[in-house]
């Protein structure tokens, strides 16, 4: 909170003023009622037209005071929450980019995308909701009581039963409504989810005749929604009518007491006439102090939930002093370990590859494939050991310096909703000539011309390109910028074979001096590379090449076994 | 189908004639419940009329103190009177709202049990190309907004009328002479409710259709937030969301200039009022045409008058979108659904299991064909294994012979009898599947794998788990079979979820096996218990399998290679090895 604060420090003086102008529309309003019994007990008796004319005019004044006052002060404290939520917001997303993996996987991407659309949306209202009404509504609740009790304190105590009476029945119901709608939303959400999987599993259905039972099992979920809407509905629904019986009732006792009040001599008339103004002020007030708490604690939240992230340390900063390797060792392991939190994801692994030579990856999935790549890419430092690129730790090349040297393509990569040239260049402002060499190297350059051509749209996740295209275009991103390394994470899955097979050839022939990094499912894809890494449960069981990995590596013979057929070994189809 | 479609991008106005007729049609779900409808209106007519008491009732009760002597008898009469029909009108106002609840919920409910059956009886062809979203923002966001409207604006709406009137009448009864006090107030609270519905709800919409734009795209990047890392493209990034964010708060800040004119001139119209009143009634209290209760009621019944005018705007504009949302309900449940069966159709029964594909051709778009001039015929209890390049039409086949898309030409036969001639239901009754993507429905292991078949025995189903291998992995879930299959949960990897599938299909008497083999990698041990499972899966099945594994190739009885949506070549993996054409191009491509 005091994080989010500090953002509004710039801006004191001009919040000072609009306090200050709301302050005057805000008594301004509060006159009113005051002026008004004084014109119909003391003026009106004296029987002066233009005394009435003047106090008349002067309650207009009044009212085209509240007026300008409270919209220009309303329209500075948008502004104060406009440059607040403008500055908090940039600095929340740039600070989301720069976490670490690590930081990332705690936060968990959902909630980083919540945090930077509900929660700034939250803190946005909340700064302009605590100026325009944070201001207004205690100075209607004080002031009007105490004008209440200048005016008459045996009536204002009447006013002052009802108004804990109020605050008591908005925070309960409110209270209550919380646990009900959260109740709801669980409900809704199972019925969201029945919606989906049926959409998916149409096919299944269909094919069992599972239509009714389906459509049964929907019915429960449906009467759950239903009913839990019902009980929340009918809990906040009380606060409405309540409220006005309160009011109502607290009006109807104003007129009784008054009455004695006149009786005994004690107020005048329009005296009581003022009360049952004063009286909706001060009750409308209750009920902004109300909503302003509601606003308060989920502002308040969110800014917490922001506050988090902008606190967080910076992770992975260059580190300097290490000592310089082998610069001909594009990349070398030493001893790595590392674990995500729990059991360890790499042990103790360790490999050097000269420059030139290519690399392939295999093993199981949770053999540690993704993980050794993702230290690789310094998106994790390791727990133990270290790694070298170019005879230099990882930990300590400058960000910018380190990333130029990478092309990179994950599984299921990430597409911008923008044009094909866009995807490739990747905001790295790359010429036409580099795109489209790159888009021909990757074999993508015929498709995108056949497609919409190279300015052509991708519609969000590349949905109007097939899974074949979409691999090419990410190739083509990563050649783009003439990396030393390209790291290629299960790239050739969605390819057919013939055009994996002419990729290959264009890698060893147009890119000899690029360093091919290459993680597989199957074994024919990384069968070329020169040295082949074989992973299993986080430890390397196996490096070298093929031939050798035949001979002497028996996970590698099982997983060749398991993906050619037991009688696809032996009957000689490798040929 | 491209009404659907095309519909879900639409915004939330509804043409004047189309507003009609969705209208007519939400009042035939309203009719379902004639008396709850005529019960809330006779509620709304009672708490509104009785709410109007009482400013009549404290003017007189004001009046009798005013007098020269205090009448404390008469004064605490009418207090007495004001309470009840204030604590009436509120209770009324409390049963109305359950009533209203009760009323809109079982409307609700029945609309959305509707779009829900509606959705399983629509052809595939169509579900395929709706999204889940869309699905979902028809029936949970869509109807709620229905809902919200039903519940609430509808009674509003009725309240304001009855209000306005009575206030009318209520300040006509009291003070006919101070009624011109309303020709300066009315015209401002129209000139209000003008510059909202005109200048600030557009300005709304703006700001929230930016703010959209500014959370998608956040959304967006992070969820490449490990790509932008690798290639560090932060500071670009970075560039652009603040371009993106000061177009959201800019228009945040627009929409709050005009918006909060708002709250102050409401009040401004009240305490317009209320100056006019004062200083017209002390003149007209001065020369005895008044009274002081009848200023007091004015001032009242003014108050109530003026609320419901600047209530309209909002009311309107949620009932135009309302009305949007539940006209893109009514076109889902418009939507065509599966053609009948031919009215001569038959129930398929005791299924020997021969295909025959004749000259088939078939396009998803009428333009681009999938298959062209297909013929192929299969013996009952044979493997067909279909390989090809991806999207080279192999799933098509599939959709084709389960009628989930009819063939534009040639004839498909089962048992030498085309399958237009069986009844879809007992025609897909044939077939038992395991699809790519494995589908497991929210419930327990149990109830995924008994769902293969109707009211199977529990025997049944442990053999059926036995038989693929589930029984290996379930004791080592928490619960068991009785463990909840939940598609966030960290409970299933890939191939058990695979296994659970496949012990499902094994479940059915279907004759007819269509299996769709994962490309997915599993550990080797799990990858040879899946493929133990599936060699059971086709013993005494006609059964066609997109393959990917060399084994299933191999043993197949026939190989179909699609490309561009031809058989190009069929045979044995001998025979085709043999041959030397694409076949054996992309099987040593593949496994060399």
């Amino acid at each position: 909170m005091k994080r989010i604060l500090a953002y509004l420090a710039p801006y004191k003086w001009r919040m000072a003023l609009g306090f200050l102008i709301k302050a005057l529309g805000t008594v301004a309003e509060l006159v009113l009622p005051l002026i008004m019994s004084y014109m119909i007990d003391d003026v009106v008796p004296t029987g002066s037209v233009l005394a009435l004319s003047l106090w008349g005019g002067a309650m207009l004044l009044a009212a085209v005071v509240a007026l300008v006052g409270n919209v220009k002060a309303n329209r500075m404290a948008s502004k104060v929450a406009r440059d607040t939520t403008e500055r908090i917001r940039a600095d929340l997303f740039e600070k989301t980019l720069s976490l670490s993996a690590r930081q990332v996987d705690e936060a968990t991407l959902p909630s980083l995308v919540s945090r930077l659309s509900s929660d700034t949306y939250n803190v946005h209202n909340m700064i302009g909701m605590m100026q325009r009404l944070g201001v207004r509504a205690p100075i209607l609740l004080v002031g009007g009581v105490a004008l209440t009790f200048a005016v008459d304190a045996v009536l204002a105590l009447v006013l002052l039963v009802s108004v804990p009476v109020l605050a008591l029945i908005v925070v309960l119901v409110t209270r209550k409504g919380v646990g009900l709608y959260t109740r709801l939303q669980r409900a809704a959400d199972s019925m969201v989810r029945k919606v989906r999987d049926d959409h998916t599993g149409i096919r299944v259905i269909k094919a069992l005749s599972k239509g009714e039972y389906e459509s049964a099992s929907f019915a429960a979920v449906n009467a759950r929604v239903s009913s839990a809407e019902s009980k929340a509905g009918m809990t906040m629904g009380v606060t409405n009518p309540l409220m006005n019986a309160v009011l109502n009732l607290g009006m109807a006792a104003v007129v009784l007491v008054g009455a004695y009040r006149v009786a005994g001599g004690n107020a005048m008339p329009g005296d009581i006439i003022a009360f049952t103004s004063y009286f909706s002020i001060i009750l409308n007030a209750v009920i902004s102090v109300s909503r302003i708490f509601v606003v308060l604690t989920r502002g308040g939240a969110s800014a917490k939930r922001i506050a988090d992230i902008l606190a967080l340390p910076c992770d992975l900063l260059p580190v300097e002093g290490t000592e310089e390797g082998d610069a001909a060792e594009v990349i070398r392991f030493e001893n790595v370990s590392f674990s995500y939190g729990g059991a360890p994801a790499l042990k103790n692994v360790s490999f050097s590859l000269k420059k030139g030579q290519s690399l392939g990856i295999i093993g199981a999935t949770g053999s540690g494939k993704s993980t050794l790549v993702a230290l690789l890419l310094r998106f994790y430092d390791a727990d133990a050991g270290r790694v070298l690129l170019c005879g230099k730790d990882v930990r300590a090349y400058e960000n910018q310096a380190f990333r130029k040297k990478f092309g990179v393509v994950f599984q299921s990569d990430f597409f911008m909703a923008a044009s094909v040239r866009e995807n490739i260049d990747f905001e790295r402002g790359l010429c036409e000539e580099e795109i489209e060499r790159a888009a021909k190297y990757a074999k993508a350059d015929d498709f995108i011309r056949a497609h919409d051509g190279y300015d052509g749209m991708l519609t969000g996740r590349g949905a109007n390109y097939s899974g074949g295209q979409k691999q090419r275009l990410l190739i083509a991103r990563a050649l783009a910028g003439s990396p030393e390394i390209l790291v290629l994470d299960d790239s050739s899955s969605a390819l057919d074979y013939r055009t994996d097979a002419a990729l290959r050839q264009t890698l060893l022939t147009h890119l000899k001096d690029c360093t091919v990094v290459m993680i597989a499912q199957r074994i024919s894809s990384v069968r070329f590379a020169d040295r082949i890494l074989v992973l299993d449960g986080g430890r390397a069981v196996g490096f070298g090449d093929d031939a050798a990995l035949m001979r002497t590596c028996d996970v590698y013979r099982r997983i060749y076994a398991s993906q050619h057929g037991a009688e696809g070994g032996e009957d000689g189809c490798d040929q | 189908m491209a009404a659907i479609s095309e519909s879900a991008m639409t915004g939330d106005r509804v043409k004047k004639g189309g507003r009609r007729a969705v209208l007519a049609r939400l009042m035939k779900y309203f009719l379902l419940h004639k008396c709850k409808v005529a019960a809330a209106f006779l509620l709304m007519l009672a708490s509104n009329l009785f709410a109007l008491i009482g400013p009549w009732l404290s003017g007189l009760a004001i009046d009798a103190i005013a007098a020269d002597a205090v009448d404390l008898a008469a004064v605490q009469r009418y207090c007495i009177w004001m309470a009840g029909f204030y604590v009436l009108s509120s209770a009324f106002a409390y049963l109305l709202t359950v009533l209203m609840i009760r009323l809109s919920q079982s409307i609700v409910k029945s609309m959305r049990q509707d779009v829900f059956d509606k959705i399983l009886r629509l052809p595939v062809a169509v579900t395929d190309r709706m999204q889940a979203g869309d699905l979902i923002n028809r029936i949970s966001y869509d109807i709620d907004t229905v809902n919200a409207s039903l519940s609430n604006d509808i009674l509003q709406a009725a309240t304001s009328v009855v209000t306005v009137v009575g206030a009318f009448v209520g300040m006509a009864a009291t003070a006919p002479v101070m009624l011109p006090v309303l020709l300066v107030t009315v015209p401002v609270a129209v000139v209000v409710t003008v510059v909202r519905s005109r200048t600030v709800r557009p300005l709304f919409r703006k700001r929230s259709a930016k703010l959209a734009e500014l959370n998608g795209f956040s959304e967006e990047m992070l969820s490449g937030i490990k790509t932008i890392k690798a290639y560090g493209r932060e500071a670009p990034v970075t560039q652009k969301f603040r371009a993106r964010n000061t177009e959201a708060v800019d228009a945040y800040y627009a929409a709050d200039y005009y918006g909060s004119l708002i709250g102050p001139a409401v009040n401004f119209v009240n305490n317009l009022g209320m100056v006019l009143i004062s200083t017209a009634g002390a003149f007209l209290y001065l020369y005895g045409i008044v009274s002081l209760g009848n200023i007091s009621s004015f001032l009242l019944y003014s108050r109530r008058f003026s609320g419901p005018i600047n209530e309209y705007a909002n009311i309107m504009g949620e009932i135009q979108s309302a009305l949007a949302a539940a006209e893109r309900v009514f076109r889902l449940m418009d939507a065509p659904e599966e053609r009948a069966d031919d009215p001569s159709a038959r129930t398929l029964r005791a299924v020997q299991g021969a295909v025959a594909f004749e000259h088939v051709r078939f396009s998803y778009d009428g333009e681009t064909e999938v298959i062209r001039d297909l013929s192929f015929s299969v013996s009952p209890g044979q493997t067909v294994a279909i390989v090809g390049p991806t999207g080279a039409g192999k799933t098509t086949l599939v959709n084709l012979m389960m009628r989930f898309y009819d063939p534009q030409a040639g004839e498909i036969l089962l048992d030498g009898v085309p399958i237009g001639q069986y009844t879809r239901k007992s025609l897909r009754a044939a077939f038992t599947m395991v699809l790519q993507d494995t589908w497991l429905f929210e419930g327990t292991v149990y109830e995924n794998i008994a769902y293969g078949k109707e009211g199977a025995s529990y025997e049944e189903v442990m053999a059926a788990a036995k038989a693929a291998h589930v029984s290996d992995f379930v004791h080592m879930l928490p619960a068991g079979y009785d463990t909840p299959v939940t598609d966030g949960g960290v409970n299933l990897s890939k191939g058990q979820r695979q296994l659970i599938t496949i012990a499902r299909a094994m479940l059915s008497p279907a004759k007819m096996l269509i299996l769709d083999e994962a490309t997915s990698n599993v550990d080797t041990r799990t990858e040879l218990l899946i493929r133990d499972a599936m060699a059971k899966l086709t013993q005494g099945r006609t059964s066609f399998i997109i393959a990917h594994r060399l084994t299933t190739v191999v043993g197949a009885d026939l190989i179909l290679v699609v490309k561009d949506g031809d058989v190009v070549e069929r045979g044995t993996h001998a025979a085709l090895l043999a041959r030397g054409g694409f076949y054996k191009e992309i099987y040593s491509a593949q496994f060399e």
